[in-house]
């Protein structure tokens, strides 16, 4: 059995010995310390020898719908391959963190992973991501939203495949935003909201947590002033040059501490994250915030189990996020998940066969119906279900369509971790000093002459 | 009056033993304690050796996990950048202050809660003793969280039951500043294990032979008396494991400071640094770096209390 396992490990890594024969006495090292554990992965590895090849798919936690997607393409693949599902940490940077060190360590039970879209260059850059076959490349990013493809994408290739997209609205309560005189129909500016909410004494969610919630709210304000986090991108960490200092981010820098200080962000602002907003919505002082569409479903499971009126779920309206400057269009938060192939995996191809069926209009349908996680394909939007489910889908369609990544680097921790560290508390930044600082500070980390 | 302990226990040897020629016998029981002995210290050394000795091997280069093609020989630059790096400087500022305060409190509570089952309460002393340790029982993530929920803004009861202090009300945000982030992260800590610190501290109490109290009633002194005089130095021992257990314990603070603020607001301690360098950035040799001067740290507090306080572990564990 072990000897099947190694043979196995030497073809799919094309001969290259020195590695493999560390990495084989290291693995006879710890065969002899955990002698039961190891026997009992290699029988769920040699398991599918001989018979119908196992795919492993990583998956970031859910309601079950990448689970069920995984029987349905298991199904629909004929006895070509069968797809298990393996979940990940909840968090984004714990999914980071615990699939980087098993690909770093040659984990070749990797086939497929479900990726945050910030991570994508990252994994390209180290090699850890097969090379997307050219047929394959030209069908998956066929009418999916511009943000999806562009944040699959590292040095002009496709590296990873599009899978749901996730965007942030503005959500208000329509009462509110009546007895202010707001026309909703209208975009609307972030001063607009802060003056309305100041009006109406009620509270306007935004995130001010020391966490990814901070920069991704710091990048929709800084790309709607029309500027970016990283004005010139590089594969050297040396030669990233930052936009902070730019117009745009001191306008950005500005109007992120005039809503921190605007009175109306509720007690815990720079502790307050995705959640915690959605708390503060659904109270009575709920007036405006900006989110993801979770909470929609959120209010709605609370009318189920009777903890909040109907009448509030009624009152909530939605609309794209704020601009910063009036006639400007914004540039709201862009999320989800990318497909990414394991460099490592024994079969590449079978697993972006996988990917495909995986990302097909009906499954990202039935995701978006069953885990309320919006697709990145815009034929979706179309579905009469869709649209029954979510009554809002057509403004996440249009918010997608304008929706700016976050920065696209291999070195993104370094660069939001240090963000985070000058931008927070985000009633206390000041537009002529912390983008100065923050430039500092993080071009310092990426020349790794500081702790971060 | 003078301190009063026992004279150490004289030394048993047999009166016709040889001297300290080897005989075959003490060769073989050499031998045999080698044998006893030796496989655990293997496993030490592949366990706790090895991976301190990576460490500082890996301290030595310019690594990231992510990129090993460009792994560099850097020597000493990267304690170059940490020791010059004011981040490290308020880490080590915030885990020293959590190790002082959380370590005295726990030494006073400790020995309240020691003398309280050890003179007061003996008739249900093993139900209150097994009482006493449930919060040491509990995993320090599941604890942090707890404290958390507590003091939260959305989830917690604490802001509303203490709402009639003075500078505690409905909108309080604990997590918020430095020094109430800390001082929430210092009483879960407390909570936590003052109960191993009791427990200890309870052994060293029940050593405290019995005649010389009661000599030092006959001659007429005072409870505090007997406290300071009697009571505390024959306890020396047990007080000084205890204290350097714990402080050794309480400088590797991580779990509760994840939990409850991420290192945000300064509450960063010297081992979340080194998690973040070491798993977040995937620097392996700045992070490598971190970890071995965090090591030679605790090294530095176990020689202090071993050779400037005289602590003699073998005795605590009566064994002298």
């Amino acid at each position: 059995m072990p000897d099947e396992h190694t043979g196995r490990d030497d073809a799919g890594r094309g001969g290259r010995a020195g590695p493999s024969r560390r990495r084989r006495w290291r693995r006879a090292l710890a065969g002899a310390a955990t002698a039961g554990v190891l026997g009992s992965t290699l029988a769920a590895c040699g398991g599918g020898s001989g018979g119908v090849p196992t795919l492993t798919w990583y998956i970031n936690p859910d309601a079950g719908g990448q689970t069920e997607i995984a029987a349905r393409c298991t199904e629909a693949a004929g006895g070509r391959y069968r797809i298990e599902t393996a979940t990940l940490p909840r968090e984004a940077s714990g999914q980071r963190e615990q699939l980087v060190r098993r690909l770093a360590a040659n984990d070749t039970s990797i086939d497929i992973m479900s990726l945050d879209p910030i991570f994508v260059p990252e994994f390209a850059q180290a090699g850890f991501l097969a090379p997307v076959p050219p047929e394959i490349a030209g069908r998956v990013t066929e009418d999916v939203v511009p943000a999806a493809v562009e944040t699959s994408t590292w040095e002009d290739q496709l590296v990873a495949v599009p899978f749901w997209s996730n965007t942030q609205l503005l959500w208000y309560r329509k009462s509110v935003a009546e007895a202010a005189g707001l026309d909703m129909s209208q975009p609307v500016t972030w001063d607009q909201v802060v003056a309305a909410a100041q009006e109406q004494d009620k509270l306007i969610g935004v995130q001010g947590i020391r966490a990814e919630a901070l920069t991704v709210w710091f990048n929709a304000l800084i790309e709607s002033a029309g500027g970016s986090i990283i004005a010139e991108n590089s594969t050297d960490p040396e030669q990233v040059t930052l936009g902070l200092e730019s117009d745009a981010g001191r306008r950005a820098t500005e109007l992120m501490r005039d809503i921190s200080n605007s009175g109306q962000t509720g007690p815990a602002l720079s502790t307050a994250n995705e959640d915690t907003t959605a708390t503060g919505f659904e109270s009575a002082d709920g007036g405006f915030m900006v989110n993801y569409s979770f909470v929609y479903a959120r209010a709605l499971g609370k009318v189920e189990d009777g903890t909040m009126d109907q009448a509030t779920v009624d009152d909530y309206g939605w609309t794209l996020y704020p601009q910063v400057d009036e006639g400007t269009e914004s540039a709201p938060p862009y999320g989800g998940i990318n497909l990414g192939v394991g460099a490592l995996s024994e079969h590449p191809d079978l697993a972006y066969d996988a990917t495909e069926c995986i990302t097909s209009t009906e499954n990202q349908a039935f995701y978006f119906v069953n885990d309320g996680n919006a697709a990145s394909d815009t034929t979706v939007y179309d579905d009469p279900e869709v649209l029954e489910a979510f009554p809002m889908a057509e403004t996440i369609r249009d918010s997608l369509e304008q929706a700016a990544p976050r920065p696209l680097t291999a070195y993104y921790s370094e660069v939001t971790g240090g963000l985070q560290r000058r931008y927070h508390p985000t009633g206390s930044v000041d537009p002529e000093r912390t983008p100065r600082e923050a430039t500092e500070f993080i071009t310092a980390v990426l020349r790794k002459e500081q702790l971060l | 009056m003078t301190t009063t302990t026992l004279p150490p226990a004289e030394k048993t040897a047999p009166v016709n033993a040889p001297g300290h020629t080897t005989s075959d016998r003490a060769r073989s029981e050499r031998k045999l304690g080698w044998l006893l002995a030796g496989p655990a210290l293997a496993v030490m050394l592949l366990v706790t050796a090895y991976p301190i000795l990576q460490a500082v091997y890996d301290s030595l280069f310019d690594y990231r996990l992510t990129d090993p093609d460009n792994r560099s020989f850097t020597g000493l630059s990267n304690y170059v950048v940490i020791l010059s790096d004011s981040t490290w400087w308020i880490a080590m500022a915030v885990t020293v202050v959590i190790t002082l305060v959380t370590v005295a409190i726990e030494l006073v509570l400790g020995f309240a809660l020691a003398f309280v089952m050890a003179k007061a309460l003996k008739a249900i002393r093993p139900v209150l003793r097994a009482a006493i340790l449930i919060p040491y029982a509990v995993i320090t993530v599941v604890s942090a969280f707890a404290w958390r929920f507590a003091f939260a803004i959305d989830t917690g009861f604490v802001n509303t039951w203490f709402g009639w202090l003075p500078g505690i009300g409905a909108d309080t945000d604990w997590f918020g500043g430095q020094g109430s982030a800390l001082l929430v992260v210092c009483l879960a800590e407390i909570w936590k294990t003052t109960p191993f610190i009791s427990l200890l501290l309870l052994a060293g109490l029940a050593q405290v032979p019995e005649v010389l109290q009661e000599a030092a009633k006959v001659d007429g002194a005072t409870w505090w008396q007997r406290l300071r005089k009697v009571t505390l130095p024959n306890m020396k021992a047990a007080i000084m494991v205890a204290l350097l257990f714990r402080t050794l314990d309480a400088f590797r603070v991580f779990d509760s400071i994840f939990v409850m603020t991420a290192g945000a607001n300064n509450t960063e301690s010297v081992s979340f640094l080194a998690y973040r360098q070491t798993i977040s950035r995937l620097e392996i040799g700045l992070g490598s770096a971190v970890s071995v001067l965090l090591f030679l740290v605790v090294v530095g507090i176990a020689a202090l209390f071993i050779k400037g306080f005289k602590v003699d572990l073998a005795q605590a564990r009566g064994e002298g």
